[in-house]
């Protein structure tokens, strides 16, 4: 049952990637490119922890954390570069 | 714990996993569907900053409880990614609407909220304060500091 449900969540997750990406390409304004980034390292998150279901083992969790942090650190310093044209004051 | 060790649990833990799976990364899809979808950009913010988060987090709950029938531990670091992803997701939305409004990013005529609702009163720009040693003047030039 488990097997079944993990390569429907893999072919949903990876299909969400893709309409990001799609986003990130055609995206007419600069905010629309940055919300498409953020949505896609948070979708990211979804796959490694999908494929951690799939191997059986904790070796990536620490990888999902580190793109947590760094994917929000990033998206708040291009959203600070956009507000004020520079990052740290 | 005498009772983790039944025959049912084990059922019942790999079902609820697959149910979480499915429903999360449906929600996933549903979002990222409706951002490439919805028609301005006001609009698009609504699926990663709500959706998303929940989609992710009931696929973070979904392995925790996959590590609880494999091992029958418990790993701190998949709450630790969900509560990290609930607190930065309403941070990083916010600050991308004052981006976009920043920009005065164009929206559907249909989209109630717009900054163009708002009253003059509200947006009318505040009288300057005036300088409380020259009121009336401006402010007298900062003399050059002796190199």
């Amino acid at each position: 049952m488990i097997d079944i449900a993990l390569w429907i969540s893999f072919f949903l997750i990876a299909m969400a990637i893709v309409l990001n990406a799609w986003r990130l390409l055609i995206g007419p304004s600069l905010p629309d490119r940055i919300i498409a980034l953020d949505t896609m390292y948070v979708n990211s998150i979804a796959l490694i922890i999908l494929y951690t279901i799939w191997l059986g083992s904790r070796v990536y969790f620490e990888a999902a954390l580190l793109i947590a942090m760094l994917g929000f650190i990033s998206t708040v310093a291009v959203c600070k570069y956009l507000l004020r044209g520079d990052i740290i004051e | 714990m005498e009772w983790l060790d039944r025959q049912w649990v084990d059922t019942v833990l790999e079902a609820l996993t697959a149910f979480f799976l499915v429903a999360g990364s449906l929600i996933t899809f549903i979002s990222s569907f409706g951002m490439v979808h919805l028609r301005d950009f006001y609009l698009r913010m609504h699926g990663p900053a709500k959706a998303t988060t929940l989609g992710v987090g009931l696929v973070l709950f979904a392995s925790s409880l996959y590590f609880i029938l494999i091992e029958r531990t418990f790993h701190i670091q998949l709450i630790l990614v969900t509560i990290f992803l609930l607190i930065t997701a309403p941070i990083s939305a916010h600050l991308l609407a004052k981006a976009a409004l920043h920009r005065k990013l164009p929206s559907t005529p249909d989209t109630r909220g717009a900054p163009g609702e708002l009253k003059p009163e509200d947006t009318a720009r505040e009288p300057d304060t005036p300088h409380p040693e020259h009121p009336g003047g401006t402010a007298p030039q900062r003399p050059e500091q002796p190199q």
